[in-house]
């Protein structure tokens, strides 16, 4: 008791501004939303914009999620798209199934969120456990691997159902679903003909939950571990913290918000394959972590969002052409000026606040 | 150090303002004068396909081709003039879905019909965007029934998946080919999984003997010498390759390596493979494939397409191409036999034209086919050439 009671002024600050720095992002967020809101009902937001709410959102999921793992834990992941693919494809499955047992949109979106989410999550343990209990590169060579691998086991799979009940098999050839089932994903061809349940309102609140999960657990005990795992491994068994269980626990947190991001995803469009969550798309929100800063989920969200908009937004100008050549240039520019010492020193003179502190908000 | 930096940063910004400067000046696509008498009207099409990355070559043949028949068609002064724009989306949906609402964005209150998009997967995700929107839709392309499957907006220019592997048994039936067959196919393609399933249960139907049957997981495959052992063991005297050209060149080269040589029996996606860099030719001596499309056709229209083609594009047209130049024509065609289009929005058009389609009476003339019909469904109904390549070239059977 006594113990706690002394340098709980210290304590009390440092938590306060951990505490601070979740609220700000709350309030961007919130902010961002109803500001966006107020824009779709006066009729200012065009169409092309309109039809990027969702897919944003869920990159910003995915974004926050692999910071997690990346900024937070330290370990480098390279297969997240895996995750999301797990997410999405169950996700669909799920909310096809559930397409009499639940009428009500809302709720059977969310129900294949969480399914999603326990997809990612799944896959997250099956590659975790082995591999989070060694030390070096190793996550990023498997997590690379596990993406490929979903991607190729979605290409061949065909789930379907129909009155004799739910049928999955590899391949066609021993698919029989009889001519009245609906037939939900047709290996390379992906799902097609799914229902269109996500809404940008359900994007803001899964965005919501990513923070107040990711947030809460950066913030606590288990956080510190972590972020102790991260700084020095030797140091942190030293003191007793269990290596494999808080890596895990970053880890699977990081997969099953990717998978509830991925449902969402594979929910806001009619056709989806696998195709889609590729490397590329890895690296993609990769690139959003690391441009908007690791450690930092503010960095994460606001890189995630403007980084996702920019390509689409180009295509107004005459540069269209040239699109994805001005926004192969932003991202280097943007990589530049982050990292500009004196662009830095001019921030910390503006924001004194600023200078020193780590970035964990 | 410090100046490093900041000359990189400033190198990099000089880079960004000079692309925008070079670029700025070019007009955005051909715009048609939208002068003229006010019987004139003017109908704006928006283009959907990748000109970037893995499926770019295809996207930007059907962009092409289009262009080359807005051009013709602005050029008649004719009751209709065609606004053609082009927007890219990389051959994956959730872009094609952000390029088709960028295109509602660049029509407005114009009325809007949708030529797209290229790719299968992209298309199926517009196309029920389409069909909640009410935008008429034409693909030059996408080739899964999926496509049209319950929209009665959206029509193909190209055959379906299932309906060429139908079509390939059946010729191969009829033309006795083929004791034996090997079908090689990627199973990570929709168009190849959907033609060789159709195949393979056709084949079986009408008592094709298919011996053998190997896949292979994407087009960036190099090595083709395990299914194609697999073909030559089993004894496999024809090898149908529902593919495109670039695996199927590396199945050609490799099989002559090996010194097996069966009949190889291509689908439209083998169009193409003579005009490849570096390709040697010999290789495809006595291959047939199915094409709607051949550029060394003898016809007035194709000649002077071809040539038009390639003095501004420098390469041969394909099917691509070529579907795409149709569609442009089915498009004007079809506007043209409207009552009272001036006065119609998109949904009025869209509507029309989707009773025109399936009214049974509408056909068009066109590069890859005449009299070319569309069902109910949105299927097209044309003929099915089946050429060999002789000497070069194409030679129709």
């Amino acid at each position: 008791m006594e113990k706690k009671l002394t340098g709980s002024t210290l304590n009390q600050r440092k938590l306060s501004r951990a505490a601070l720095n979740g609220f700000i992002n709350y309030g961007i967020v919130i902010a961002a939303y109803l500001l966006i809101q107020y824009l779709l009902s006066a009729g200012k937001v065009s169409n092309s914009l309109q039809s990027l709410l969702v897919p944003t959102c869920c990159y910003i999921v995915m974004a926050v999620s692999l910071n997690l793992t990346v900024g937070i834990l330290g370990e480098l992941s390279l297969g997240h798209a895996g995750f999301m693919s797990l997410g999405a494809f169950t996700g669909i499955t799920v909310s096809i199934l559930l397409q009499n047992a639940i009428p009500m949109t809302p709720v059977r979106l969310a129900v294949s969120m969480i399914a999603g989410a326990a997809a990612g999550a799944l896959g997250g343990v099956i590659v975790g456990v082995p591999v989070l209990r060694l030390q070096g590169d190793y996550l990023a060579i498997v997590t690379l691997a596990f993406g490929q691998i979903i991607q190729n086991i979605i290409m061949v799979l065909y789930v379907g159902v129909d009155e004799n009940g739910f049928h999955i098999t590899a391949g066609s050839g021993r698919f029989d679903i009889s001519a009245d089932g609906t037939t939900i994903i047709k290996g390379p061809m992906g799902a097609v003909g799914v229902t269109k349940l996500a809404s940008f309102t359900a994007g803001f609140v899964l965005i919501l939950v990513t923070l107040l999960v990711v947030q809460n657990l950066v913030n606590s005990r288990s956080g510190r571990a972590i972020m102790a795992l991260r700084d020095n491994r030797i140091a942190a068994e030293s003191v007793g913290i269990n290596v494999i269980k808080y890596k895990l626990m970053a880890f699977v947190t990081s997969a099953a918000l990717a998978g509830a991001a991925g449902a969402l995803f594979g929910l806001n469009y009619s056709s989806t394959v696998a195709s889609k969550f590729s490397f590329n798309t890895s690296i993609q929100v990769l690139v959003f972590v690391v441009l908007g800063g690791l450690g930092s989920i503010r960095g994460s969200i606001i890189a995630a969002a403007l980084l996702y908009v920019l390509p689409e937004q180009l295509r107004q100008f005459n540069i269209a052409d040239y699109r994805m050549l001005v926004y192969a240039v932003v991202l280097i520019l943007v990589m530049l000026v982050t990292n500009n010492a004196q662009l830095k020193a001019l921030v910390g003179r503006v924001l004194p606040k600023r200078k020193g502190v780590a970035g964990n908000g | 150090m410090k100046k490093k930096n900041l000359a990189a940063l400033l190198m990099a910004g000089v880079m960004c303002v000079s692309l925008l400067a070079a670029c700025s000046p070019k007009e955005q696509s051909s715009q048609p004068p939208s002068q003229g008498g006010s019987d004139v009207v003017t109908i704006k099409v928006g283009g959907i396909g990748p000109i970037t990355g893995d499926n770019a070559q295809y996207g930007t043949a059907t962009q092409w081709g289009a262009e080359i028949a807005v051009e013709e068609i602005n050029a008649l002064n004719g009751p209709i003039k065609l606004d053609f724009k082009y927007e890219d989306d990389t051959g994956v949906a959730d872009t094609a879905v952000a390029a088709y609402n960028s295109l509602k964005d660049w029509a407005k209150d114009a009325p809007l019909v949708i030529y797209g998009c290229t790719t299968t997967a992209p298309c199926v995700a517009v196309a029920s965007e389409t069909y909640a929107d009410r935008y008429f839709q034409l693909t030059p392309s996408a080739s899964s029934p999926d496509v049209t499957n319950g929209k009665d907006n959206v029509f193909q220019m190209c055959f379906t998946d299932p309906g060429q592997g139908n079509a390939a048994a059946e010729y191969l039936k009829s033309a006795g080919l083929g004791t034996k067959i090997g079908v090689i196919y990627n199973n990570g393609s929709s168009y190849s999984t959907g033609i060789a399933d159709a195949f393979i249960a056709k084949a079986k139907e009408i008592g094709l003997e298919v011996v053998a049957t190997s896949t292979y997981p994407e087009d960036t495959t190099t090595d083709y010498t395990v299914q194609l052992n697999a073909c030559k063991d089993a004894g496999a005297d024809l090898v149908f390759l529902p593919i495109y050209y670039t695996p199927a060149s590396l199945i050609l080269a490799q099989a002559k390596q090996m010194n097996y040589a069966p009949t190889f029996f291509g689908g439209d996606g083998m169009d193409g493979m003579l005009d490849m860099d570096g390709f040697d030719k010999s290789l495809a001596e006595g291959l047939l494939l199915m094409t709607p499309f051949n550029a060394s056709g003898t016809d007035e229209r194709t000649k002077t397409f071809v040539e038009t083609y390639q003095a501004a594009h420098n390469i041969l047209p394909n099917q691509f191409a070529a579907d795409g130049y149709d569609c442009m024509y089915a498009i004007y065609e079809a506007c043209c036999q409207i009552d009272g289009i001036a006065d119609m929005d998109s949904a009025q058009l869209c509507d029309a034209l989707s009773a025109l389609f399936t009214g049974g009476d509408f056909s068009v003339d066109g590069l890859t086919g005449t009299g070319m019909k569309w069902l109910t469904t949105g299927e097209i109904s044309k003929a099915p050439v089946v050429v060999k390549v002789e000497n070069g070239g194409y030679v129709t059977q």
